[in-house]
């Protein structure tokens, strides 16, 4: 009797290519943001309960996990947006080309690099 | 389901090495793929070491002097040996190509060659293309009208249409693009893939065609054109220098601009 065919390999040896990577981690960053809406839920009703429960959520915030966490989670939204415009552009028909894809791309990573670090230094003026 | 890991019975073993001759000193090695129906081996990798000295350019004129004077039991499908019958497309060097048209001077180091990614093989590098043409068949992939045309006009075009079919007409059907997929390697059950969503396109975008509402009827479901996630991982790897990943986004425009 014939062995059964067995399936070429796939994940194992595609290098990672620039669209496959940045299409992958809009879908990471985008499940770390679901999977985390709690903590904001729980940070809402912080401010909703008074001085006293927002206290109790600072001084969680100040350790260096959850700062850790906090700049996780704005990195992976302001990915998620940047990226989201991408898509916007694509389902318009625009922007297919390799050199386009290739600089929308880049300049994906640049922005939400660029505007989490300005939500730093916002965070560390107003002493939060 | 998406399985990340290879079955059992895929998994890749280490195989043989095959040295080239000690008087070559332009050396290049290829690690295939190899896998046959007839022992009872996993699919395993054998390196063959070729001098380049004494080869043409092409990855495809590397398997050719393998398979002429290392080792006749390798196989691979090729015919035109110039990009235009698709038959040689294969994973090289971590990328779906043809073998016919990548320099082997195009990898670094050693050069990994794989069938299609996630595919049943035949042999070696040889994948079973059945399902593969059996959704091309299921675009209905020529021309259908209604109006009837005089006997003595054929059916005509102008310039500006007969434009609308550059970078769709010259498509292959190597399958480089969808097999270059990762929502084709997870849902090629009932997801068309790239190279046949284009080729669905190449007939929405035809100006003598008269079934677009039954095509795009035809295509609207949960799966055969919506599980394109514009990975582009298609227009990446196109060995035509196509683009798959744009064609889908305009299928997917004509359904919502006749909804509107």
């Amino acid at each position: 009797m014939q062995k059964e065919r067995p399936l070429s390999p796939h994940l194992s040896v595609y290098k990672p290519q620039i669209t496959s990577v940045l299409s992958i981690l809009n879908r990471v960053f985008g499940s770390f943001m679901a999977v985390s809406t709690p903590v904001l839920v729980y940070w809402l009703m912080s401010i909703a309960s008074g001085p006293e429960a927002y206290a109790e959520l600072q001084a969680c915030f100040s350790h260096w996990f959850a700062k850790l966490f906090l700049l996780a989670w704005a990195f992976s939204f302001f990915y998620h947006m940047s990226n989201g415009i991408r898509h916007l552009f694509w389902d318009a028909g625009k922007g297919h080309d390799l050199e386009t894809l290739n600089k929308s791309g880049y300049a994906v990573l640049a922005s939400a690099v660029t505007l989490t670090a300005i939500t730093i230094v916002f965070a560390l003026k107003g002493g939060a | 389901m998406a399985e990340f890991t290879l079955p059992k019975n895929s998994k890749v073993e280490k195989g043989t090495h095959f040295p080239a001759p000690a008087s070559a000193t332009n050396v290049r090695s290829f690690k295939v793929y190899r896998w046959s129906p007839d022992d009872d081996k996993n699919p395993h990798t054998d390196t063959y070491d070729v001098d380049m000295d004494d080869c043409g350019p092409m990855v495809l004129d590397a398997l050719i002097k393998i398979k002429n004077e290392i080792d006749p039991t390798l196989t691979f499908r090729r015919s035109c040996r110039e990009g235009i019958c698709g038959s040689c497309a294969m994973n090289i060097d971590g990328t779906n190509t043809l073998a016919c048209t990548k320099g082997v001077d195009e990898c670094k180091g050693d050069v990994p060659i794989y069938p299609l990614p996630h595919m049943s093989v035949i042999k070696d590098l040889v994948p079973d293309m059945t399902h593969f043409y059996a959704q091309y068949a299921s675009v209905e992939p020529w021309l259908k009208t209604k109006t009837p045309v005089s006997l003595a006009a054929e059916r005509l075009q102008s310039k500006e249409d007969r434009e609308k079919l550059d970078g769709l007409y010259e498509c292959i059907l190597c399958a480089c693009c969808s097999t270059s997929c990762p929502s084709y390697w997870w849902n090629s059950d009932k997801y068309l893939g790239p190279a046949i969503l284009l080729q669905s396109y190449r007939w929405l975008a035809d100006s003598r065609d008269e079934a677009t509402g039954e095509r795009l009827d035809a295509l609207e479901d949960p799966f055969k054109l919506y599980r394109c996630h514009t990975i582009m991982n298609c227009t990446n790897a196109c060995p035509k220098g196509l683009n798959p990943g744009k064609a889908i986004s305009e299928i997917k425009k004509m359904i919502a601009e006749r909804s509107l």
